[in-house]
């Protein structure tokens, strides 16, 4: 039995694989299948100011190994989370990554400061969601917008601060230099890539959105890729995500540079894929005579 | 609700019409709690995305569930390569299913072509007291006539093309019966423009109305929030999901 417990930001995960941001609402539908407490985290719903009703229906379509989706940041508040949804979450010995989300940088850092009295243990900042019209994907896009928006949220709060970054972008590095400069304590990626998908017999999109994000297996690749760029490009902690299926998806990740690992569209093929890659990591860094799991951590060796 | 994911054996495959395939599945823990209007989200080999198909027979003293389908993309294609004896992965039973109360005197099931297999787990339930109005596209699509009988259910088939039963859309009969009242409740399931149609006809005359939708779909069980429905609640604007708070809807919440 290896061990497989992380540090990132001098919060300990008892496992590095945590449900991505969207895929795992809040975790209470997924309790119906397993305890939470086998995850090492989970990033919740991301969360605005106020309630959003999100895009309307299709959100979802099929691709190549994957998937779209443009749901549209629908979720119930932050003062809902903080009253319904949190204290539930407290009950589980996981760590929880409070996914945030906003407008304008004002108001990311008034939904961060909300939270700044609660035992929510991390917050990650959405600062790339394809999907909404405002704010989302235009502060991940530009070095200063992306370091406007850390900057004010960074203000307002002393928790570990992951801003989760977006790969529609030239050079994902410098984004995430410029992020660092601005007082984050780690990154989060990839996002999804903006994809569209048209069905011929009709000529109209699938999703109603037009456009949405994509995620799923046929990201993977570039996952590795832009975490291994950022990883080499930073100083602070990397948690990778991206078409992550397998242990052996999580092990390729945390080589390229990634001290922790969301699982996302997996799930919804495999809603038992966290707890079992978890597992098969297990087997794989058994099969090595790896002790730990940190040993693997940026152990890729480039050419 | 209490779902489970596995995979379960396949008892029995047959093709029922043109791309329609009748499933029964060995899954006793499943069987025992779904009840009608309730769906099962099945893994196609290959896909990323589950595939939601309704149940079509609930047998809990044999410990099987049955599904009937229509083959309409890649993904139900590959569910239907699956043959009897295959393991079929399903995370089940979920969503929210039809309002069944056994006092009931009078109820109307209406099915508009793949949207009639969620409707025979009611006749099985109603017997007698069911009239089963479906509606297909041909004589050749259509399906489960047989099994609605042998419920004890009236039927009455309409095809588009007049090749059996009355010619023309479901709605035609149903506004004949829906006017001679003693109606207690209407579930259907079917293209939104027939249940449109239906909900109209049902608010015109008074009539209880259960629908059961559908729509793209990821998790399933009302997590990612994929498959939204415009409903109102409480006056307000609210977007409902098709898995978790459906697919079953009280006709007179959705927002067409």
């Amino acid at each position: 039995m290896a061990d497989l417990s992380v540090k990132v930001c001098g919060v300990d995960f008892k496992n590095p694989i945590i449900p991505a941001s969207g895929v795992f609402g809040y975790g209470r539908e997924y309790e119906e299948l397993f305890p939470l407490s086998e995850l090492g985290g989970i990033a919740t719903k991301g969360t605005t100011l106020h309630r959003r009703t999100g895009n309307i229906a299709p959100r979802i379509a099929e691709t190549p190994s994957g998937m779209l989706n443009s749901v549209g940041l629908q979720n119930p508040g932050i003062d809902h989370f903080i009253e319904t949804e949190l204290p539930y979450l407290l009950t589980k010995d996981l760590v929880i990554l409070a996914n945030i989300a906003g407008s304008t940088p004002d108001e990311c850092a008034e939904v961060a400061a909300k939270l700044e009295d609660t035992d929510v243990h991390m917050i990650e900042l959405n600062i790339s969601c394809p999907n909404v019209k405002q704010g989302g994907a235009a502060f991940g896009t530009s070095c200063d917008m992306a370091a406007e928006v850390t900057r004010r949220v960074r203000e307002v709060t002393k928790k570990p601060l992951v801003v989760k970054l977006s790969p529609n972008v030239t050079s994902i590095a410098d984004i995430a230099r410029s992020v660092e400069a601005a007082g984050a304590d780690a990154v989060s990626l990839i996002n999804t890539l903006l994809g569209m998908r048209i069905d011929i017999n009709t000529g109209r999109p699938i999703l109603r959105n037009n456009v949405g994000g994509m995620s799923g297996p046929a990201v993977f690749p570039v996952a590795v890729r832009m975490v291994w760029q950022v990883a080499n490009a930073v100083n602070i902690p990397v948690i990778g995500m991206g078409g992550v299926s397998s242990g052996r998806d999580a092990i390729e990740l945390m080589m390229a540079g990634a001290s922790a690992v969301q699982v996302g569209a997996a799930i919804f093929t495999d809603p038992y894929a966290p707890v079992r890659i978890v597992e098969e990591m297990n087997e794989w860094l058994d099969s090595k005579g790896i002790s730990s799991v940190n040993e693997i951590i940026g152990a890729v060796k480039p050419w | 609700m209490k779902y489970t994911q596995g995979q379960f054996i396949i008892t029995e495959k047959k093709a029922i019409a043109r791309e329609i395939y009748s499933f029964t599945i060995a899954c006793p823990e499943v069987a025992s709690v779904a009840v009608p209007g309730q769906f099962v989200h099945i893994r196609a080999n290959g896909f990323t995305l589950r595939r939601p198909i309704s149940i079509c027979g609930i047998d809990r003293k044999n410990g099987t569930l049955r599904i009937v389908f229509e083959i309409r993309g890649e993904g139900t294609a590959e569910i239907a390569k699956l043959n009897k004896g295959d393991l079929i992965d399903m995370l089940a039973p979920l969503g929210h299913g039809f309002t069944v109360d056994e006092s009931f005197g009078k109820v109307v099931l209406i099915g508009g072509g793949i949207g009639t297999p969620p409707m025979l787990p009611l006749a099985e339930i109603y017997g007698s007291r069911a009239v089963a109005i479906t509606g297909f596209r041909s004589s050749a699509a259509a399906i489960l006539q047989d099994d609605f009988k042998a419920a004890g259910a009236e039927t009455i088939l309409c095809t588009d093309d007049g090749s059996a039963g009355i010619h023309g859309f479901v709605t035609q009969p149903f506004t004949e019966l829906a006017k001679s009242g003693n109606i207690d409740m209407v579930y259907a399931c079917g293209p939104m423009p027939m249940l449109k149609g239906i909900a109209a006809i049902c608010k015109e005359n008074g009539i209880r109305c259960e629908i059961s939708l559908e729509e793209r779909m990821a998790c399933g069980i009302g997590a990612c929030l994929g498959c939204a429905c415009r409903t109102v609640r409480n006056d307000e604007e609210y977007f409902a999901h098709v898995c978790k708070d459906g697919p079953v809807f009280n006709a007179e919440e959705v927002l067409w």
